[in-house]
């Protein structure tokens, strides 16, 4: 097994400074369709202007580098252990570069780690053993002011009028875009789970993170839900930062799990227009990343 | 984009509507959760005697903040080793989570602007009225573009409290912002999140 701490390393620099092709595009679209001279537009121009600087100066491209996600699928027969000593030793020098910001506290006694370290747990790390050759890891950088705005609901709710169906998913993710104003840097895009129990729902809402924004839904109820959520959540016309305007999100992911019959979950996880989201394959002595 | 410069004078606050684009320049600093409960512990409420630093890091802030700036934000620092420190990205902070300090903050050091993000509540807006000041509203995650604009990092106070907890005291040119809360009661926060309600209703009823 090769010692991959570089690769890793690169692979943090790269999602924390270089803003994914299908999102940047996404927000010039955006941009397009604000009133000119709007609040709203002149947001997003600063936005576009940032990426690009980040992309050129390979700084952060926003300050909360958020709490790194990382999905690893290995071929059989690989040490999780070893990766995981590689990956967190990449993110403790990504620190040290300023390619992350110090982000691990300690929850009892509030110190600072200092180099995102945390307990095992942190930074997150998911192992999947899967058939082939090929070593694949996903990262996103998923910062703490949308994580705060992520909700989950439990249905039937009567508040809202949310019954067991689709038709009521939509609705508690529109309450949920509502609950999140412009706080966790409008636009966003959503990854939505419906089933599963409280823990599986949220991570599979983290999991549809993973989706470009461009793809669609392989199963046609949940393309058109998609749809549906990106066009309604528009009509709030919450707009880029809150300020007003055309573009809340920018997109909708969703997945469904199974769930129990007494159970039926909605997890919504709000990733900030700042979608940090990369991939890296190892194919023998080859690394590449998208 | 209308131009202002630290310190601010109460015509140049009052003279300010939501919805305005502005730069900054001058000398501010930053402070969030640890900062604002500090000030208001040791030198609002009195509720904690000052120890160690803390009288004279008081002493430095009162003229910087007297008419000036507060920015809602945790920075990522280079230079922490040598101490010749700049910034590397440095977007804006949820701001809400201020708002049971805000307010006392500001009258007590007669700030003129709070910066952040996601807009504050009811206190704070009151508090624009009467200091009289704004709520400027930075663009979030705007990390880079805004690092840029700090000329300088003039000096640290309180770094025990962690990189994006500290007191950075900085020197920008060119921040920029928008007028979310001004000083006669206006907000875009409260505006958005009424309109985007009567919505909310309607598709929900669809
Ligand atoms: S929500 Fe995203 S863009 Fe906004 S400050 Fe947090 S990480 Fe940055």
């Amino acid at each position: 097994m090769p010692d991959l701490t570089e690769a890793f390393l690169e692979l943090v620099r790269l999602t924390s400074t270089d803003l994914p092709p299908d999102v940047e595009a996404s927000l010039k679209r955006a941009r397009e369709q604000e009133a000119s001279g709007s609040a709203a537009q002149g947001a997003l121009d600063t936005i576009l202007e940032n990426v690009t600087m980040a992309r050129q100066n390979s700084t952060p491209i926003c300050q909360d580098t958020g709490t790194p996600i990382f999905y690893v699928q290995h071929p059989p027969g690989w040490s999780t252990t070893k990766l995981k000593g590689q990956i967190r030793a990449a993110v403790a020098e990504a620190t040290k570069r300023t390619y992350l910001r110090p982000n691990a506290v300690d929850t009892v006694t509030g110190k600072n780690s200092g180099n995102n370290l945390g307990d095992p747990s942190f930074p997150t790390i998911h192992f999947e053993e899967v058939e082939g050759e090929d070593l694949i890891v996903d990262l996103i950088l998923k910062g703490g002011g949308c994580e705060n705005v992520g909700a989950q609901y439990s249905l039937p709710n009567g508040r809202i009028g949310a019954g067991r169906n689709l038709e009521g998913v939509r609705k508690v993710v529109l309450d949920a875009v509502f609950n999140a104003q412009g706080k966790g840097c409008a636009p966003g895009v959503l990854g939505v789970a419906i089933g599963g129990d409280r823990g599986s729902s949220y991570y599979a809402s983290k999991e549809a993170l993973f989706r470009k924004l461009d793809d669609e839904n392989t199963d046609a109820e949940l393309a058109k839900l998609e749809n549906r959520l990106t066009q309604d959540a528009n009509q709030l016309s919450i707009g880029p930062m809150g300020f007003g305007g055309e573009t809340t999100v920018l997109g909708v992911k969703a997945k469904s799990l199974h769930r129990l019959p007494a159970s039926y979950f909605v997890s919504v996880s709000y990733m900030c227009w700042a979608h940090r989201r990369r991939r890296m394959t190892v194919r023998g002595d080859e690394t590449t990343y998208e | 984009m209308q131009k202002i410069t630290l310190p601010i004078t109460d015509d140049v606050i009052r003279e300010l509507k939501v919805g305005d684009s502005v730069s900054l320049t001058g000398v501010m600093i930053t402070g969030r959760d640890a900062v604002h409960k500090w000030m208001i512990d040791t030198f609002v409420k009195k509720s904690r005697k000052p120890e160690g630093d803390d009288e004279a890091v008081y002493e430095a802030l009162k003229p910087i903040l007297d008419g000036g700036a507060i920015y809602h934000c945790g920075p990522v620092v280079a230079g922490l080793d040598t101490g010749a420190y700049s910034f590397v990205a440095a977007g804006p902070t949820t701001s809400i989570r201020e708002e049971p300090y805000q307010a006392d903050v500001m009258q007590h050091f007669n700030i003129k602007a709070v910066i952040g993000k996601g807009g504050m509540g009811p206190k704070t807006l009151a508090a624009c009225s009467e200091v009289p000041g704004v709520y400027l509203h930075a663009i979030g995650g705007a990390a880079s573009l805004i690092a840029q604009s700090v000329q300088q990092v003039l000096t640290v106070h309180k770094l025990d409290f962690g990189v994006p907890e500290a007191i950075w005291v900085i020197d920008v040119k060119d921040f920029p912002a928008v007028v979310t809360m001004d000083s006669h009661g206006g907000s875009v926060h409260v505006e958005v999140e009424t309109q985007s309600k009567a919505q909310l209703d309607k598709l929900l009823a669809s």
